[in-house]
Parts: C-alpha cells; sequence; structure tokens
C-alpha cells in the first residue's frame, strides 16, 4: 500500500496525459511492471473522491418511498422513478395503453428487427439518465452529425462490454432525435438476450450487405472498426487505437457517397479497467475475452457496475466520400488511405480531449 | 381458340390445389393435375392423374398431352406430411430428378416453374437482416426442406445449361401463412402453449397462399427466367406473432431445444425440423425487389395480414390480447390512477404510524 501513498502527491496534476505520455514513454523503454501499480493507484484515489461524492448524493434519496414500497410494488417503483428522475414520458393513461400495445403484438418492427417505440419508451430514458448522471458526457461537435440523409459515424471502442455504443445512440437521439443504427458483431447475435436486445433497438450484423441497405435507406449507421479488439484492451493500452479491420466501412460510405463522420469518446476506456486476462477461460466460454478488473469477478454482478468516469464525445468534422473517384470503393489503396485518415483523426482527437479532461472521475 | 396443356405437380397438397383451380377456371388452359394421392382440397376443373414423378411414366404423360408448362409444386416441406425423413427426401429430389429428365427429352415443353423456399438460406446468427438471390447461405441449412431445395435448385440449374431454349424460374417462397394453412410452422404456432427459443426473437417472414398463386401465375403466364425471392414486404417477430395469436410462449433455454423439438416430434405434436428452429431463433427475411421488378408483383396481403388471416382461421387462444391487454390496462390504470397523489401519501402516513 505504499506506493498508493507516494503517489498521491505526484501526480496531482493531469493524470490524463497518460495517453499521451505513455507512448513517450514506451520509447523510453522504461519498465511496464512498475508503471501499472502507479496507473490503478490513481485510478483507486480518484475512485475513492467520486464514491465520497456518490454517498453524499445518496443522501437525498427518498427513503420514504423505499420503505413503503413492499405495499404496492408498482405504484410506488413508478413514483419512485418519477422522484429519480426518471421521464415517464406519458400519463397513466397512455402508459397502460402502451402496455396494451406491447401485449398483443400492435407495434411495428422493421426488416433488421427495429423496434422504435421500444427504443424511444423504454431504452432511451434509461440511457439518457445514465449519459447524464452517471457518465456526465459532455457533446461537442453536435452540429457535425447530419440532421439528414445518410452517413456513417466512426467511433472508437473500449471498455469490456458495448456501454459506449449505448450511450453514443442516447446522446444522439438527444441532439437531432435520430436514432442512429449500430453494426455489431455476429457473436452478438448468437447470445440469447443480447442479441434480441440489440435487434430491438436497432443492431444489426456488421456485414457490407446491412451496411449498405441502412445507407441507402439514409439511415445514421454507427460503426466501431475496432471490435473485439478495442473492447477487451487492457487498462494499459487504453485511449490507443487498435487496428481498423479492413477498412469495410470505407468502403460501404464510398459506395453509398455518403459522408464519414469520426467520433472520439472518452471516459468509456476507463469503466472497466481491465488488468489481465484469462484467454482459456474465454475459450471455455466462448466469449473473445474474459477480462479480471479491480472488481470483476470478485463482486460478481456488483463487480459489473460501470465506474462513474466522466465522458467526452466529440462529432468531428465530415470526411466527404463523394469527391473520390468512381471505383474508389473497390481501390484497395484508397480505401486504406481514408480508412487511416479516420484512424489518425479519432486517435489525435483523444489525446487532445484526454489533456481537457481534469480528471477521470471529474 | 388455341389450348395451352399445364402439368402442375403436387395437386394433392393445399397450394398445388389452390393454384390448379386458379388457372383451371379459365377456358384457354387445358390444366393437368399429378399426384400419387388423391386430391384432398377443391381443385376446380383439373384433370387429375394418378402418376408418381418417380416414375419414368411421367415422361410420357408430358410428351402424349403435348405439356408446354411445367409447374412443379410436389416437393414435400415436412416429414409428417409424408412418414419419414428417408420418404421424403426421395419424393424430393427423385421425383424432381425425374421430372426434370421428362422436361430434357420432352419437345413439347417450354417453360419450366419450379417451387423453392425460403430455406435455401438457412438460418444463422451471421446472416444479413435480408438475404437477395445472389447470397447463399452463411451457415448450411443441415437438414429439412431447406437442403432438399437447394439440390432440387442445383438439377434445375444443370437442367436450364443443358437446355437454354427452356424458360426456367425458380420461386423461393416464404412461409406460407394464410387461413388454414396446413403446415410444419403452422402447426407449431397454432399449439395451445408454445415453446420458443428463449432470449430470441426471430424476424418471421410470411406469404399468403393468394399471393403465392398469383406469383405462380405470373411466371407460368409469362416468361420471367431466374429465381426469385417471394414474400411479403414486412417482417413480425415471434413474439409478436404468438401475441396475435393469443399464445403464451414458454421460454426453452438453448440446450433444451433439440430435445423439446424431438419430443413434439415423436409425439405428433409439432415437426420442427432443425432448419426450422433455426428459423424461429435466428430469424430470416428475404429482399424480394427482383421479382417486383421484373413483373410488377405487390403481394395483397403483409405478413400480419397473413397471420392475422392465420389467426381468424384458428380457435382464439387463452391468452388473446384483447382479454389480457385489457386485465394489464386495469391493473396499471388502477396503480396509476387519478387518486395516486392523496392514495401514497395516505398509505405512506398509515404505515409509519
Amino acid at each position: 500500500m505504499i506506493w498508493m501513498d507516494d503517489h498521491r502527491d505526484d501526480h496531482e496534476p493531469n493524470q490524463d496525459q497518460q495517453g499521451r505520455d505513455q507512448q513517450g514513454r514506451d520509447q523510453q523503454g522504461r519498465d511496464h511492471d512498475q508503471e501499472r501499480p502507479t496507473e490503478f493507484a490513481r485510478l483507486l484515489t480518484e475512485l475513492g473522491g467520486a464514491a465520497q461524492r456518490f454517498l453524499a448524493g445518496l443522501r437525498e434519496l427518498p427513503v420514504e418511498d423505499l420503505r413503503t414500497l413492499g405495499d404496492d410494488p408498482l405504484r410506488e417503483l413508478i413514483n419512485l422513478g418519477a422522484r429519480l428522475g426518471v421521464d415517464w414520458s406519458g400519463t397513466a393513461d397512455e402508459l397502460s395503453e402502451f402496455v396494451r400495445r406491447r401485449m398483443s403484438g400492435d407495434y411495428a418492427v422493421d426488416e433488421f428487427g427495429f423496434d422504435p417505440e421500444f427504443t424511444t419508451t423504454i431504452v432511451l430514458p434509461a440511457l439518457r439518465q445514465l449519459a447524464r448522471t452517471w457518465f456526465r458526457v459532455e457533446v461537442q461537435g453536435a452540429e457535425n452529425i447530419p440532421a439528414d440523409g445518410a452517413a456513417l459515424l466512426v467511433s472508437n471502442h473500449a471498455g469490456g462490454l458495448p456501454i459506449d455504443a449505448l450511450v453514443l445512440q442516447s446522446v444522439i437521439y438527444d441532439e437531432i432525435e435520430r436514432h442512429s443504427r449500430t453494426l455489431g458483431a455476429d457473436l452478438v447475435f448468437a447470445t440469447p438476450y443480447a442479441g434480441d436486445f440489440a435487434r430491438k433497438i436497432g443492431v444489426t450484423l456488421a456485414c457490407q450487405e446491412d451496411a449498405e441497405r441502412l445507407l441507402g435507406n439514409g439511415e445514421l449507421v454507427t460503426v466501431f472498426p475496432e471490435g473485439f479488439k478495442g473492447l477487451g484492451k487492457l487498462y494499459s493500452e487504453r485511449y490507443k487505437l487498435q487496428r481498423f479491420g479492413r477498412g469495410g466501412f470505407v468502403s460501404a460510405a464510398a459506395r453509398a457517397r455518403v459522408p464519414i463522420v469520426p467520433i472520439s469518446i472518452i471516459g468509456s476506456e476507463e469503466i472497466y479497467p481491465q488488468i489481465v486476462h484469462l484467454p482459456a477461460l474465454a475459450r471455455i466460454l466462448g466469449v473473445p475475452y474474459f477480462p479480471v478488473t479491480p472488481l470483476f469477478p470478485l463482486l460478481g454482478v456488483l463487480g459489473m457496475i460501470p465506474l462513474p468516469s466522466k465522458w467526452i464525445i466529440r462529432f468531428g468534422e465530415q470526411i466527404a466520400t463523394d469527391e473520390l473517384p468512381d471505383g474508389a470503393a473497390d481501390d484497395p489503396m484508397v480505401v486504406y488511405n481514408v480508412t487511416d485518415q479516420v484512424r489518425e483523426t479519432i486517435q489525435q482527437t483523444l489525446y487532445a480531449l484526454l489533456g481537457e479532461r481534469r480528471g477521470i472521475f471529474g | 381458340m388455341v389450348v395451352t396443356a399445364i402439368l402442375i405437380t403436387g395437386v394433392s397438397r393445399q397450394l398445388g390445389a389452390r393454384f390448379a383451380r386458379s388457372l383451371a377456371a379459365r377456358d384457354d388452359l387445358d390444366v393437368i393435375g399429378v399426384d400419387v394421392l388423391p386430391p384432398k382440397y377443391d381443385i376446380g376443373r383439373t384433370r387429375y392423374i394418378r402418376a408418381d414423378i418417380r416414375n419414368a411414366a411421367i415422361g410420357r404423360l408430358l410428351s402424349g398431352s403435348g405439356v408446354e408448362t411445367v409447374v412443379h409444386l410436389g416437393m414435400v416441406s415436412s416429414p409428417a406430411e409424408t412418414g419419414g425423413m428417408a420418404m421424403m427426401k426421395e419424393i424430393n429430389v427423385i421425383g424432381t430428378m425425374q421430372l426434370l429428365a421428362a422436361c430434357q427429352t420432352s419437345t413439347s415443353v417450354r417453360r419450366l416453374v419450379v417451387r423453392s423456399t425460403a430455406g435455401v438460406y438457412g438460418a444463422s446468427p451471421r446472416d444479413p437482416a435480408r438475404f437477395t438471390e445472389e447470397m447463399t447461405a452463411r451457415v448450411e441449412p443441415r437438414s429439412g426442406f431447406g437442403r432438399d431445395a437447394r439440390e432440387i435448385e442445383s438439377f434445375v440449374s444443370r437442367l436450364a445449361r443443358r437446355r437454354p431454349d427452356l424458360v426456367v424460374s425458380v420461386l423461393r417462397l416464404a412461409e406460407l401463412m394464410g387461413a388454414h394453412t396446413d403446415s410444419a410452422l403452422a402447426g407449431y404456432l397454432a399449439l395451445p402453449v408454445v415453446p420458443a427459443p428463449m432470449g430470441y426473437d426471430a424476424r418471421l417472414q410470411f406469404l399468403h397462399p393468394s399471393d403465392a398463386v398469383t406469383a405462380l401465375e405470373l411466371v407460368a403466364g409469362a416468361d420471367h427466367p431466374g429465381t426469385f425471392n417471394i414474400g411479403a414486404a414486412d417482417v413480425v417477430t415471434l413474439r409478436q406473432a404468438l401475441a396475435v395469436l393469443g399464445r403464451p410462449a414458454i421460454g426453452v433455454p438453448e440446450r433444451l431445444v433439440a430435445p423439446v423439438a424431438a419430443v413434439g416430434r415423436r409425439t405428433g405434436t409439432a415437426d420442427m425440423s432443425a432448419d426450422r428452429i433455426d428459423a424461429v431463433t435466428y430469424g430470416r427475411c428475404m429482399d424480394t425487389s427482383r421479382f417486383a421488378a421484373a413483373t410488377g408483383f405487390t403481394p395483397q396481403y403483409s405478413t400480419r395480414a397473413a397471420l392475422e388471416d392465420f389467426a381468424a382461421g384458428l380457435r382464439p387462444g387463452r391468452f388473446r390480447a384483447p382479454r389480457l391487454g385489457q386485465l394489464a390496462a386495469g391493473v396499471i390504470g388502477s396503480a396509476l390512477g387519478p387518486a395516486r397523489p392523496a392514495a401514497r401519501a395516505g398509505s405512506a402516513g398509515d404505515r409509519r404510524a
């Protein structure tokens, strides 16, 4: 525990320089083993501060409501939700009409399985709370999200679970009232409940056909080209973009002649600080990686509560694809160059944003 | 008046009978219906000839009647219809081979229409949202009608190469659904309580039999060579379908799905083969724009309308939507009712006192 105190003193000014510093330090060949405890010491210190603030907030909870929960659970839960700021978006009549419709199957899903009513009424309000209260998301450059027409949104991906995808979808809806459609890995659709939920909120399989169909329909399509390589990053590799696949997303955008919007998210990389992976266990469970974080699997389900890091989401300037020459979509050189441009933009923005942020939980 | 002879196989089954009846109402056609079993359904003025397509006699029938158009609907989509997988395979694969051989040697036949199924695309978590005709299955269907249909399609394309003068159309039909539809999937959905894969909600695409007949008439009456997807444009999910039918679902964990389906087959309750289980787990939807572009065809029934037509012909389920919905609305209405603030303050005060 000594190292913890040691470093509390010297880190104060800007811990988030780390992402940048680390590259420099790697080049100098400094020892990694020594660095790791330092990082976690800083993380834990900041977490302590955040926990204190959280406890302070907890004192304002409506305790009376919790005490009478047993009398009439449904009513109390709805009231409690209203007190805590959940917007039930409607009166009791509207709510019961909604339940009736849901139970009689009287709602529409599109060809991808997207259920706009369920998404807008149930999922987005919950995500809004998560984004605003838990992660305190700050949005920059919202004017770069196209208000109409198709576009391809490309973002970094991190955090163990695809929570960044959910938060991003909610933020985009709140900014311009459009549902962005995320492309997900096939593993998602092979997993019970996860795949079902994903389709209902508008996710579909990350494949050329679906990307082109969505763009052809004039939708906003979100891709995370890092995929599982990004999600499964260790804490020490945070904010270092992984390989961007084969640039299939650029081909899709070029073919549909839609702009690409680079998105940089910071904060998502700290929600589950992954210390090590257990590849053997992952293989047995058939998942791409099995992370060990300071709290998971130590605390089981509780360990799956994401840390309340401070998020900044910046929408970068659009990169046009309609000026590319004909046949660019099938030209590996052009595709590679555009992919690289998008990746560089996101990476540089990540470093810049890290400099801006006061602290992980700031 | 010139009368064209048209031969339809499989007229003792639902779709075959319906198609034959519709064609036989026209004066300019001599409709010959073939099947091994006498027709169960009304086939109108169709000339029924009892014949087995697995037998070479079918060739003599083609030349003897000067048949110009052959519509092959005589495949079996579910083993329960014939008594066993082996029999089904024999009828589908050997029967089609014989029929196609007869068409190849015939001098009169100039148009061939073959029924296929959306099942050729299989169903898996790696599937795109909609299959177009050029796509192939991401995961090959392991068994059942989908697999047979793939074999049938490969025979058909070989015949088309050998006889380039023949106009060959293959129609990949979505699951048929309408009033009194008699199919494996319809039987499954009509169970009083429906075991459904837990944690999945498949997208289903249907085709109303009357739309299927219209599509068949279009390709039987004019030259539209090629392979076409036929189905309604929209989808419903399995849970939505069950809600519309008023059937409660029991979630079956993934590992138990195969044993449960085996019990269903053994007892004759529901005939869900592995490929159909995949379809109600991962869902499947076809892109139908190619046929629309070629023929201007638009289905009269949406998937939902086809399902509602099926529901209307069915004994209402225990959990009919209006009843259940009213119940739920009542519960919530009373919970959130106008007396809300007063009631809350009152009960909270009482408890604490």
